[in-house]
């Protein structure tokens, strides 16, 4: 069966390709190549304000209290009187950094431009299976991102609940102020946000299962695609979940249900709400929140496989291996939410259940580390900028990996859980890795997108800064966390009337954290200028760059809807096969047949 | 205005800057016919150094900070329990870490080492049982270890409190803790949300505080009489929104009176007792040393969450239910002082959970007293029970006499219809 090719857009070979409007070639595209693009340009703006946020907040605890022009020009007097941030507005600039970062960037960003881009191209398709769908899945991503924006912008304030937006806090406006029109319009964009993940995800599984060319096998698919394959699915099946989490916010909020809520005084007011439960809430929305964080890394470690083995000119090591870890990883992902949760009233005996699960997950992520130091060994590694973003992120992946197996210990956990080393370990771990990956596979697949090369030595510089930033910012925010400083605090100079050692480490740390930040984020000004000169300016690119093996660079350098001008080309063998012994070339291309007496691997 | 003026040219001067660099950079490229997508040897060379000078500065960093501030920066625990979970910190750490090192050396150290050279072609090397059984086998071995350990704290630390240790409840709403100690006959007294009033903070749940939460309910100066009697007022002009706004606050108002009511009529006065004789300490927590505490959490707004740092001790504060946490202080303040050599070193109750503007303020002192000071202390309490303060004030106890007045009165009233 998984060999079968489906012909289903046969019909533009009859006819090259039609004249195209400017309307239909670049806005309501509905061609997989251009709508990846609309996602990544998307992401690439919600990202620099996300980032931008966090500059804002982070000066705010590196120096509390003090007047800053820069938080002055961004939040004006309303804001920040006198340059100083108000307390409300600190909770807003981090709930919507959080959420950005996550959904917008991490997941519509990343997962939404590379399974667009490289989903048909890699398995040899003319497009998606449904192009409306597509448009669709992209224009509900652009009408929820506005949303997010614009409720930066509401009188009362943005979501302050922190990304996570428990109730009772995120459903109560006398409770904090964000929690009024701000609230609404988080609810509202992400319920929107959450249609285009699903349109999208169904249409990345059925043209994954359904549009591969002949001879392209489940086993001959890259890894890139079960990536994106594993996380359609598991998005599938758990973004309805906080669509239902956040249907019920909604109603307790407008309707006076009480979901959530149970024997309230807030505000002077006594709440008839009886014999709902905020554990509710956290239940539903972490049975999300977990897989998430795979839908966020697998996409990442799929986009790795592929830059690393193409650039060590080796085959992946245990390309079955990691299949087989994404899919335990994505199995044990559904198994373990409530791992979030220890500290929360939830019975013990359930936590322990949790720890139990959580910390298997362990075991296929060092199966994926160690086979991606195995496919390093005995390499010829050529450094071009993606390959850097490669390496970078195994590293990361490992260093905020390891912290989890303190997180994931209940006993431990009660000492750490919602300290900064909370916030440490999942930045590192999800963000950054997540990050990496989603440069290495700008940089690495640019070619394909904008037939364009983009800059290698400001790559570099654009590398080395990063990860330089990157771990200056949470290796410091580790010892934060150990030290017991709580998330979202505003001011941690409280801490001078009862522990002084702590509150000089806290500070001290606190100032390190927000230089690192900031020269981290001047660094993506190197990749921002580098990207938008590259597009317009940047030498013409050649087919195939970096001499990889897949399908994606068999098609010519000049997009074309249909994405091949012939006929579809014919998969013979799997997408590995780098330094193949007896051959000439270090690469064979998958549309190559195997020699005579040769063993597929 | 200057200055952003001259930023805004600087980084427009800036970017002009990179962009003819780059252009140099690209046409003398093109002149020594290098395409964009080949990379030089000597730039292989260079990242592949900078690989392993990273990795020198990525551990040194890590070292530097494990020396400068340890991995428990909140000093040594200060509860029986927090040492054994200490314990286990200090375990997975040196597992984590040694991990750590490893891995990102063999990451590092091959990426540098087997860099591209000239005329060196790479190892074909797809798979290996034997290699991926190992990675596989020995994490899942380290993993049984920390899982088993991990839970036999966990089920300790969680489990219910000897019957004898003391109960103590730790009542949090926007943005102060307040601590009841269930007083002389160690039981905590009952309450309900709904019993709330000014001089009933806590909501106890007594014979009188239930009277008297009906009658302000009904009398009080937003109670359901005076609003009716506004609303019925013909010569009183109020703005609709106002008007809608009162008329949803009567109906609340009476669907919370009728379950009070209902309340009432199940009451056990025998209840009261266990209430009367509560403590409600604000400002600072005191505990004796070596005593165990049963923690009881509850929350009159939002969600917050009771973090001891020192005690190793977390539990959120849910509305709508009661939340538990066990503790034992194990060293006095006094001497946890000394030890620090810091005098006006505390501990600490901080909330850890999310929960509005001022969330970080809201904080209380913990003081851990030696046996003898603590009795002293609770002597001193002793004249200062929720009775005691209930009926301190004078105007609570005409207030509490009207009260009665007016229950039989209402009640004498309802009677038929309730029949």
């Amino acid at each position: 069966m998984a060999a079968v090719a489906h012909e289903a857009h046969g019909h533009h070979d009859s006819h090259g390709h039609h004249e195209e409007s400017f309307v239909s070639k670049y806005i309501f595209s509905q061609d997989h190549k251009m709508i990846g693009k609309q996602f990544l340009m998307t992401a690439v703006f919600m990202g620099v304000v996300a980032m931008l946020l966090s500059i804002l907040f982070r000066i705010q605890l590196a120096w509390p209290g003090e007047s800053s022009d820069f938080v002055s020009f961004f939040l004006g007097e309303n804001w920040a009187p006198g340059g100083v941030m108000k307390e409300d507005m600190y909770l807003g600039l981090v709930t919507i950094h959080g959420t950005i970062m996550v959904f917008f960037l991490l997941t519509g960003g990343l997962s939404g431009t590379f399974s667009n881009i490289l989903i048909p191209l890699q398995i040899g398709a003319r497009d998606m299976a449904s192009g409306f769908l597509n448009m669709l899945s992209y224009w509900f991503f652009f009408i929820s991102s506005l949303l997010m924006l614009l409720s930066l912008f509401v009188e009362s304030g943005p979501a302050m609940a922190g990304w996570t937006i428990y109730p009772p806090l995120s459903a109560l406006p006398q409770a904090v102020s964000g929690s009024g029109m701000g609230m609404t319009l988080w609810l509202v964009s992400m319920s929107i946000f959450i249609a285009s993940s699903l349109i999208g995800s169904l249409n990345y599984i059925v043209t994954v299962l359904n549009l591969r060319t002949k001879g392209m096998a489940m086993t001959r698919l890259p890894l890139t695609i079960w990536a994106f394959f594993i996380t359609a699915i598991i998005g599938v099946l758990s973004f309805p979940v906080l669509l239902s989490a956040a249907l019920l916010l909604m109603m307790d909020r407008l309707a006076g249900t009480s979901f959530y809520l149970s024997d309230i005084i807030v505000g002077g007011e006594m709440l008839t709400q009886h014999g709902g439960s905020p554990l509710l809430y956290q239940h539903l929305f972490w049975f999300l929140g977990h897989p998430e964080v795979y839908i966020v890394l697998i996409p990442a470690l799929g986009l790795s496989s592929e830059i690393i083995a193409t650039n060590s000119r080796k085959p992946i090591f245990g390309y079955r291996a990691m299949i087989g870890s994404i899919l335990a990883i994505a199995f044990l992902s559904f198994i373990v939410w409530a791992h979030h949760m220890f500290v929360t009233g939830m019975n013990p005996f359930l936590g322990s259940v949790f720890v139990f699960t959580t910390l298997l997950i362990a075991i296929p992520s060092a199966v994926k580390v160690f086979n991606y130091i195995t496919t390093l060994w005995r390499g010829s590694i050529v450094y071009t900028p993606a390959m850097l973003f490669a390496i970078g992120l195994v590293s990361t992946f490992i260093t905020g990996g390891v912290t989890g197996i303190i997180l994931a210990d209940a006993a431990l956990d009660i000492t750490v859980h919602d300290t900064y080393f909370v916030v440490a370990h999942f930045h590192v771990v999800m963000g950054l890795s997540a990050v990496f990956g989603m440069f290495g596979g700008v940089y690495h697949w640019f070619p394909k997108m904008f037939g364009k090369m983009m800059n290698t030595r400001l790559g570099y510089a654009h590398f080395w800064i990063t990860i330089v930033g990157a771990y200056g910012v949470f290796f410091p925010m580790h010892f934060v966390g150990l030290a017991g400083a709580p998330r979202r605090y505003y001011d941690y100079s409280v801490y001078g009337d009862f522990d002084v050692e702590s509150f000089n480490l806290m500070l001290d740390l606190n100032v390190i954290i927000t230089v690192f930040a900031i020269i981290a984020s001047l660094g993506q000004l190197l990749f921002l200028f580098n990207f938008f000169y590259s597009i317009y300016r940047g030498p013409k690119a050649p087919q195939n760059p970096w001499k990889g093996t897949t399908l994606e660079w068999t098609t010519p350098v000049e997009h074309i809807h249909g994405n091949w001008p012939g006929e579809l080309p014919t998969v013979h063998r799997w997408p590995y096969d780098y330094s193949k012994p007896g051959f000439e070339e270090d690469f064979i291309p998958q549309t190559v047949p195997l020699a005579e007496g040769e063993e597929e691997h | 205005m200057v200055t952003k003026l001259v930023i805004l040219a600087v980084i427009v001067l800036g970017v002009i800057a990179v962009a003819q660099l780059m252009r140099v950079y690209e046409l003398s490229s093109k002149l020594r016919n290098k395409e964009e997508g080949e990379i030089s040897n000597r730039d292989n060379r260079l990242n592949a150094n900078l690989m392993l000078i990273f990795m020198f500065i990525l551990f040194g960093g890590f070292i530097w900070l494990m020396l400068k501030y340890g991995w428990t920066g909140r000093g040594d625990a200060a509860s029986v329990h927090g040492h054994e979970i200490d314990w286990l910190l200090n375990l997975n750490f040196i597992i984590i870490i040694a991990v750590f090192f490893l891995t990102n050396a063999l990451l590092f150290i091959f990426a540098f080492k087997y860099v591209k050279k000239p005329g060196v072609k790479a190892f074909y090397f797809p798979h290996n049982n034997k290699l991926e059984m190992l990675w596989t086998v020995v994490p899942a071995c380290v993993l049984a270890v920390i899982i088993i350990l991990g839970l036999k704290s966990w089920n300790d630390v969680t489990d219910e409190a000897a019957p004898e240790s003391i109960r103590v409840e730790l009542f949090s709403k926007q943005f102060d803790w307040t601590a009841r100690y269930a007083g002389a006959n160690n039981e905590l007294g009952k309450f309900d949300y709904k019993l709330t009033t000014d001089d009933n903070e806590l909501a106890l749940l007594t014979t009188n505080t239930l009277d008297s939460a009906i009658y302000h309910m009904e009398y009080g100066t937003l109670g359901i009489k005076t609003m009716e009697a506004k609303l019925n007022d013909a010569s009183l002009i109020m703005i609709p929104e106002d008007r809608a706004k009162m008329l949803e606050d009567l109906s609340r108002k009476e669907r919370l009176v009728r379950l009070l009511y209902q309340m009432k009529g199940r009451h056990d006065s025998k209840l009261d007792a266990r209430a009367w004789d509560d403590i409600i300490q604000k400002d600072t927590l005191y505990l004796c040393k070596n005593k165990e505490y049963e923690f009881n959490f509850r929350s009159k707004d939002v969600i917050h969450s009771a973090y001891f740092p020192n005690f190793r001790a977390q539990m959120n504060t849910v509305p709508g239910m009661t939340t538990r946490f066990k503790l034992t202080p194990d060293i006095s303040t006094a001497d946890y002082r000394k030890k620090k050599n810091d005098p006006n070193f505390n501990f600490v109750l901080l909330c850890n959970k999310i929960c509005g503007g001022a969330h970080y303020k809201m904080k209380m002192i913990v003081v851990v007293l030696e046996e003898k000071n603590y009795m002293k202390w609770m002597d001193s309490k002793k004249t200062s029970t929720f009775k005691d303060m209930y009926f301190a004030t004078a105007s609570a106890e005409t207030e509490a006499e009207t009260k009665v007045d007016a229950m039989e009165a209402v009640t004498t009233e309802e009677q038929p219809v309730a029949q």
